[in-house]
């Protein structure tokens, strides 16, 4: 779903969502005097139980969007709604909702069982249920054993677990969590990845996850919220975001893409430097007003053949991965060099011939891969 | 996702984190007890002298101020009396001499503890601050033994036989000095060394290959980088020893009286407390008036730095 | 700036640590060094060497003895000092750890002009000359009619204890993750559940280390006591320093290296718990 326009007022499902973000704006004054919008009317429906994972660059809103529906922050207008419950006026300790903290922030004078303690505490939970309760937490995060320890004698990914038992112990509505593996090492968070999707699973709590790594925003989400600029630019599940992105910003951000420039007619599109692609290279539904228009095209449906008076000049090449990346130049005979167009290539190295720089290319697309983006 | 402002924007207000009135009762109390002192004292410099000398007799006089130029005699003339300005003026002298001399000693120091492990060094730099937290009476008083003509000084001298008669230190201008030195050394060792420790000694190496000679190096490239830290200790030791009381009223013997000790006297035995209270505005003023030029030759460096110190202290 | 300098820095500090042919070190530098720190720890160092003098003159040795310590410690004079230096000090202490905890939470969230009042407020302390503040408090309270004494000195202790109470404080408040606060708002604490729950007990080894600077701080002032005592308010420094102006006996050295010891035991337990991992 593409959010060019306004956002419909009305949920789209029958069913109240989890949580229901409508107009959120939030402004913050800089040391300067100045003001800066970190999240510009922003709404947004999450369906109970689903992972929803909110991507964008550095200080595009989405953490701001996190600490408003924790209770962090508070909005300077619009509303939020916890199963049809309005929450954006209510104190954070009285919120079911529980938040993972970039920085785990665990109590460093507790041990992990009085961490997990905490919050079921607060809750006036007798003791022996919150004893059964840590225990149960602890057995779910796979740190059976480990409750009399302090944090400080845990690893990172170990601390990680027991944030996460601390907030899921308390059972929220709706489980928050700030770049939680950003603090891991690569290997470690492809682990942490697919365990949190297992105890999303396995709770079904809806899981609101934030992040500005798209791998794993793709590995991850039900749903992918794309943000920038204090704004939701998409949402949509992760394919739908990867193959029809709404926007360059998208199509950049998300992967690699190949943002073209051409004009489109009845019959096709004729792309500048690079000439005319067939109306069947589009997206079977494209409606797109004829005339200008920008192109998305993932690298892997671009395809280079060898082409002695090809439209383009092999630049570099490079492996990434299985993958050969190919990365060509077109340029129309006659245009002036800055009219030059780069195109990225990305097509599986075993038993290809690898071509040479300089080798001329044309280009071509597969059936359905381009997509009409904004600019 | 740190945009440059959410830091300030979660300083200000932070769940759970207390707010700003937890201090008021802090700075209520400061103000009743470190502020309105100084504001009495500033009122009392311009009311008269109390007829048994204790406190103050509310009638406004400028006498407390003239006292520091002018003798009255008994008739009521006026003369000019350089009293009191030749105690200022040896106040100031032995600050200086003091401040000097800790700043010789501290460099070496401050250097040498700055490139010890770092595990060697906590430790010697705390082994630099126990003195400090000793009571200065007792450390002061005993000076008092160690100076004695029959103390371990010239104890010493005279056993291996350089010197018949004891060499007098006690009760002259040498054993206030040496007093004062040993009060404020701390306070010029741990800020130079503050700034020391930050110093990249591989700045040193780099001059060591461009062939630079060990004096060299020393004075071009490590002084200039210790600067903030020798600025700062030069105004933590050469405020405080301007107001000194203890050592020149234990070691000086009476001959070596500083501003304090005059102020002091005004409050004790000779019962002028307005004048007592001029002379303290005075060393208020001058103490003000050296902190700001201080300020101003290290610009913004020395206000970090002297922090520093304080906390390198503590 | 920041970015490529804090790289460097961590490697500094491995490199600082006394590798290299000397090329760190300076001639006569270690030498003036060790006189320092020979000139730093001599009087304190004579001062207990001299309580074991059994002379009556104290500077001239003539033999070992402990019985200053035995003489001193029964009398009633002195006892009576001590109790007064330690009921100011122990009052003094808790009030301006109080007052300090309370200023290093507030300093956090202050505006700017609040800040530097404050801290001028604080700095002011360490920055007046104490000749000054002393006769500036013993004018006060002969102003406003508060007599001298034992009440009169907890007052104006409570006042320059709060800056050594606060630093260690405030060095602990720093070291704190802002999250763990929100952490715990999150998970369904109040504001005074958090400040029981996480402020104090994270403070607490901060607290404690303030405490013990505002006590030996408190307990060898003598300036300030000396113009507040008034009749009954000899503290221990005052009467020292009366046992040194009268008569001085090697009492005063073993009095004196008493005070010594209480006075580095506490300190070097403070630095201690300042450092202690958190």
């Amino acid at each position: 779903m593409c959010l060019t326009s306004t956002i419909s007022e009305e949920p789209l499902d029958a069913s109240a969502p989890a949580l229901s973000v409508r107009d959120v704006t939030k402004t913050f004054q800089t040391p300067e005097g100045g003001q800066i919008s970190a999240l510009d009317s922003v709404s947004l429906d999450i369906a109970d139980g689903s992972f929803m994972v909110l991507l964008g660059p550095s200080g595009c809103g989405k953490t701001t969007l996190l600490r408003c529906i924790a209770g962090l922050e508070s909005p300077d207008s619009g509303r939020i709604d916890l199963r049809g419950q309005r929450i954006d006026n209510m104190p954070v300790w009285r919120r079911r909702v529980n938040t993972v903290f970039q920085s785990y922030a665990l109590f460093p004078h507790m041990t992990v069982a009085q961490n997990i303690a905490f919050g079921l505490q607060m809750d006036k939970v007798p003791g022996d249920i919150i004893k059964r309760k840590v225990g149960e937490s602890l057995d779910m995060v796979h740190l059976s054993g480990l409750g009399s320890r302090k944090p400080s004698q845990l690893s990172g990914g170990q601390q990680q677990r027991v944030a996460l038992a601390r907030a899921l112990a308390k059972e929220p509505e709706v489980l928050l969590l700030d770049e939680p593996l950003s603090a891991l090492d690569l290997k470690l968070r492809r682990g942490m990845q697919s365990e949190l999707k297992r105890l999303q699973r396995e709770t079904s709590i809806t899981f609101v996850l934030v992040t500005h790594d798209q791998d794993e925003a793709m590995a991850m989400g039900d749903q992918v919220a794309v943000f920038n600029d204090g704004r939701i630019v998409q949402v949509g599940e992760p394919r739908e975001v990867y193959l029809r992105p709404c926007s360059r910003f998208v199509a950049d951000f998300i992967g690699e893409a190949n943002v073209l420039t051409g004009a489109l007619d009845t019959y096709g599109l004729v792309i500048e430097s690079v000439g005319f692609v067939p109306r069947d290279r589009l997206m079977p539904d494209t409606q797109a007003a004829l005339g200008q228009v920008h192109v998305a095209v993932r690298p892997e449906n671009v395809s280079l053949q060898l082409d002695p008076v090809g439209s383009a000049k092999i630049i570099d090449v490079s492996y990434v991965g299985g993958d050969m990346r190919v990365e060509a130049v077109a340029a129309a005979s006659g245009t002036a060099v800055n009219a030059a167009v780069s195109i990225v290539s990305r097509v599986p190295s075993q038993g290809v011939q690898p071509p040479r720089i300089g080798d001329r290319v044309s280009v071509s697309f597969a059936e359905g891969s381009l997509t009409v983006v904004a600019d | 996702m740190k945009a440059p402002w959410s830091a300030t924007a979660r300083q200000r207000r932070q769940a759970g984190q207390g707010s700003w009135w937890s201090g008021l009762p802090g700075v209520v109390y400061l103000i009743a007890l470190v502020f309105l002192p100084l504001v009495i004292i500033f009122v009392y410099s311009f009311l008269s002298r109390a007829k048994l000398g204790v406190g103050v007799k509310w009638q406004f006089s400028l006498t407390p101020y003239t006292e520091l130029l002018f003798s009255e005699s008994l008739s009521g003339g006026r003369s000019f009396d350089p009293t009191y300005l030749q105690i200022i003026a040896n106040s100031f002298w032995y600050a200086i001499i003091t401040s000097v001399v800790c700043l010789v000693l501290s460099i070496p120091i401050a250097l040498w503890l700055a490139t010890r492990a770092p595990e060697r060094r906590t430790a010697l730099v705390f082994a630099v601050t126990i003195p400090f937290w000793t009571s200065l009476l007792i450390r002061t008083y005993s000076f008092i033994i160690i100076l004695n003509d029959n103390g371990p000084i010239n104890g010493l001298l005279k056993g291996i036989g350089i010197i018949d008669e004891p060499i007098a230190m006690l009760y002259t201008p040498f054993a206030t000095v040496v007093g004062l030195v040993y009060t404020f050394l701390p306070f010029m060792i741990l800020p130079i060394y503050a700034s020391a420790e930050r110093f990249d000694f591989r700045l040193a190496e780099a001059a060591y290959d461009l062939g630079a000679a060990k004096w060299t190096v020393l004075r071009r490239i490590v002084l200039p980088s210790i600067r903030p830290g020798i600025i700062a200790g030069m105004v933590l030791v050469f405020i405080p020893a301007l107001g000194s009381y203890l050592a020149p009223e234990l070691l000086g013997g009476g001959k070596t009286s500083m501003i304090a000790n005059v102020i002091a006297a005004q409050f004790g035995a000779s019962r002028n407390w307005p004048f007592g209270a001029a002379l303290s505005v005075l060393l208020l003023v001058i103490t003000l008036l050296v902190l700001v030029i201080f300020a101003v030759v290290a610009k913004r460096a020395s206000r970090a730095a002297g922090r520093g110190g304080w906390e390198a202290l503590i | 700036m920041t970015m490529d300098s804090m790289p460097t820095r961590g490697r500094k500090r491995r490199r600082n640590g006394g590798v290299g042919p000397g090329l760190r070190d300076f001639p006569t530098f270690k030498a003036v060094s060790y006189l320092v720190f020979v000139f730093l720890y001599l009087p304190l160092v004579v001062v207990v060497a001299y309580s074991f003098n059994s002379n009556r003159v104290v500077s001239v040795w003539r033999g070992f003895t402990f019985s200053w310590y035995s003489e001193v410690l029964g009398n009633d004079d002195i006892q009576r000092a001590l109790f007064n230096s330690l009921r100011i000090g122990v009052v003094a202490t808790i009030v301006s750890v109080v007052l300090a905890t309370g200023l290093a939470i507030g300093l956090l969230t202050m505006a700017r002009a609040g800040r530097t009042f404050a801290w001028t407020l604080i700095g002011a302390p360490l920055i007046i000359p104490e000749i000054v503040f002393a006769i500036g408090t013993l004018a006060l309270f002969v102003q406003s009619r508060i007599p001298l004494g034992v009440n009169a000195i907890t007052l104006a202790h409570i006042a320059f204890c709060v800056p050594f109470a606060l630093l260690p404080i405030r060095a602990r408040l720093r070291g704190v993750d802002p999250a763990v606060y929100e952490a715990a708002a999150d998970l369904g604490a109040g504001e005074f559940t958090i400040f029981r729950r996480m402020t104090l007990p994270l403070l607490a080894p901060g607290i404690v280390a303030g405490a013990l600077l505002a006590f030996i701080i408190s307990l060898d002032d003598f300036i300030v006591s000396y113009f507040l005592a008034g009749p009954g308010g000899t503290t221990l420094p005052v009467y020292i320093f009366g046992m040194i102006r009268n008569a001085v006996t090697p009492g005063v050295n073993a009095l004196s290296t008493l005070m010594l010891v209480a006075s580095i035991l506490i300190v070097s337990l403070s630095y201690l718990l300042a450092r202690k991992r958190r």
